[in-house]
């Protein structure tokens, strides 16, 4: 026989609220309109606030530092939960594109607002060149070798002594302000956002799920998997390219610990624990993480631990991640029911 | 002829690193992104029963062996088994745990030439004109004996057919009563004492460096993916094609291009014969 507590269960019911909004009665009522519009709008305002609120030169520069973050990892979201790719090598896009960023402006005086959408084009292509020979790679194998390339990247610079060996390219133009840097990196955090929830819900969205789900389901009714995978691995490599871009303007520095593991890792911890595949946790999770690695810049590697350490917990104890959590709590309700 | 000794010197250690990851992934499907780690982990761990513990050699390798082993199976059965079968999760909690371990003792102040393993045997002897340390010519034997030893384990014994038929078809296997997870928590713990294995017999060659986690790793993935994972011999010939190949670039081209041999060999690999030299069509499938 077994006992009371164990004849209940939780069931999980939606909102009427949600469910009344689902529709286009939404726009009937006031209360409805605020509870599609309220979540939205705090993200936006929030966002848009946050250079304001921040006390003095320094943290405004942490702030920068996260929507830099938010790009890659909404890039690294996008490829691991909408297109099945997963990629170790976050540093790679970063690398690419902050260096061509830095041959840009330092080369030919090209102001950052030239160098910038210049840097995302040609090095998403650069990067995408680079990885089409290994885009047929499924998971794991895929996994490993886009670890592989900052490696090889950084290695490559190193032996050839180009752009500038191990010392880097120094001299490169900062932003003429600080708060058009604060602002491009915030604005291009929100239409990169919405864009790409967009994308994702249009039919090349569509193809591109299906490919994570079942590609052979893909392959059969007549579409290149392969190309699908190229052009998502440059709309990523574009984001990651974006942010390597806006990172050197802001050092005004690039080198080759652009290349480094904290670009890979980092975000991938921010996806984690923001939530996978809402897009919206990952930019949630840098604005987490990023500060408080900020807090703990005086332990070094120590961080690294850090992070990889809350990522364990996270996926092994919470994988859904705070955003799908929240969601949930903000769309259904739970209780207990007899069976 | 240097070319020669030096690249079959070089081949085995590839092996080696490799033994230990095919061993995991090819039995029980879970890539073991730590493995480098482990490797590093456990050369600190034969330092340190040797210098601060003070045992005789013998005695802190098998330790290393032992407590690294140990160490795999605690991280499947705490980490691992919560996540198998999610793809995603399985490659971020392996790798998250080798960043934590690499970066955790490069932060300890675990680099510089401090750290080094005695040779088994100090001295050298010459093959054919080349002069050849003890310890290289001890890698070459042991590592030749470990493959056949676990060529052996896996053909011969009741654990090792268990793991190959989880690796065949792990539906039938447990119809079979072989249970998954505990054939899983042996591979890795197998896996893990593998890649300390390797870590004891190779790092009496140079110091021990934090760096290396990341190299063996990669070598061991590409020595994998060159030869087909579930074939010993492929593996090995993988391992000898790509150790070749990195000694006579390293000859003819400069040293820092070894790496980029690696990552050429998987390349190449995948375009020209997707499923690996030895591979079979299971794993063709679950490439490309």
């Amino acid at each position: 026989m077994t006992t009371d507590t164990a004849q209940r269960r939780k069931e999980r019911i939606d909102r009427g609220i949600k469910v009344r909004s689902d529709g286009i009665y939404a726009l009937l009522s006031w209360r409805e309109l605020a509870y599609l519009s309220v979540p939205r709008l705090v993200l936006i305002l929030g966002i848009l606030a946050l250079p304001l609120l921040m006390p003095g030169m320094y943290w405004q520069r942490v702030i920068s530092i996260v929507c830099i973050y938010a790009f890659l990892a909404m890039s690294f979201d996008f490829l691991a939960h909408y297109v099945g790719l997963v990629s170790l090598g976050g540093a790679f896009f970063v690398g690419t594109g902050g260096y061509i960023a830095a041959l840009l402006n330092t080369t030919f005086g090209l102001p950052p607002l030239v160098t910038i959408p210049a840097a995302l084009i040609l090095g998403a292509a650069v990067c995408t060149l680079l990885l089409i020979p290994c885009l047929p790679l499924r998971g794991v194998y895929f996994a490993i070798v886009t670890l592989m390339y900052p490696l090889f990247m950084a290695r490559l610079i190193e032996a050839l002594d180009i752009f500038g060996g191990t010392d880097g390219i120094l001299g490169i133009d900062s932003f003429t302000n600080p708060w058009v840097e604060q602002y491009f990196v915030v604005v291009m955090v929100l239409v990169l956002l919405f864009g790409l929830r967009r994308l994702v819900n249009t039919d090349l969205g569509l193809v591109l799920r299906a490919v994570k789900d079942n590609d052979q389901a893909v392959r059969a009714s007549g579409m290149n998997v392969t190309r699908y995978k190229a052009l998502a691995v440059f709309i990523a490599a574009g984001m990651g390219c974006l942010s390597g871009a806006c990172l050197v303007h802001t050092y005004m520095w690039a080198g080759i610990s652009q290349f480094a593991l904290d670009f890979s890792v980092l975000p991938i911890a921010a996806t984690v624990i923001g939530g996978s595949g809402t897009l919206v946790g990952p930019v949630l999770g840098c604005l987490i993480l990023v500060p408080a690695s900020e807090l703990l810049r005086d332990f070094g590697t120590l961080r690294i631990v850090f992070y990889s350490l809350i990522l364990v917990t996270f996926i092994v104890f919470r994988s859904e991640g705070l955003m799908v959590y929240g969601q949930r709590k903000y769309h259904q309700f739970q209780r207990w029911t007899e069976i | 002829m240097e070319i020669l000794v030096y690249g079959t010197i070089n081949s085995v250690a590839l092996a080696l690193y490799a033994l230990g990851f095919a061993l995991v992934y090819g039995t029980s499907r879970l890539p073991n992104f730590a493995h480098g780690a482990l490797y590093v982990l456990s050369g600190f761990i034969a330092w340190s029963a040797l210098n601060t513990l003070g045992l005789p050699y013998l005695a802190s390798i098998l330790l290393t062996l032992i407590v690294t082993a140990i160490i795999g199976a605690i991280i499947y059965q705490f980490v691992l088994i919560r996540v198998r079968g999610m793809e995603i999760s399985e490659i971020i909690a392996t790798y998250a745990i080798a960043l934590a371990i690499l970066e955790g003792l490069r932060w300890g102040g675990f680099k510089g030439m401090t750290y080094t393993l005695p040779a088994f045997i100090e001295g050298s002897t010459s093959i054919a004109g080349v002069s050849v340390d003890y310890q290289r010519l001890l890698v070459v034997i042991i590592g030749a004996a470990m493959v056949a030893c676990l060529w052996l384990f896996t053909h011969h014994t009741r654990i090792g057919l268990a793991l190959r038929g989880m690796a065949q078809d792990e539906r039938a296997a447990l119809m079979l009563g072989i249970d998954s997870d505990m054939m899983a928590l042996v591979a890795m713990a197998l896996g893990s004492s593998l890649a300390a294995f390797a870590a004891v017999l190779l790092m009496p060659l140079g110091n021990i460096v934090v760096e290396s986690g990341y190299n063996v790793l990669i070598l061991a993935i590409s020595v994998c993916i060159v030869g087909g994972l579930g074939s010993w011999a492929g593996a090995v010939l993988a391992a000898f094609l790509i150790g070749f190949a990195q000694i006579l670039t390293a000859v003819y081209l400069g040293s820092h291009y070894q790496m980029v041999v690696a990552l050429l060999a998987i390349i190449l690999t995948l375009i020209i014969k997707p499923s690996g030299l030895f591979g079979q069509q299971k794993e063709l499938e679950e490439r490309v």
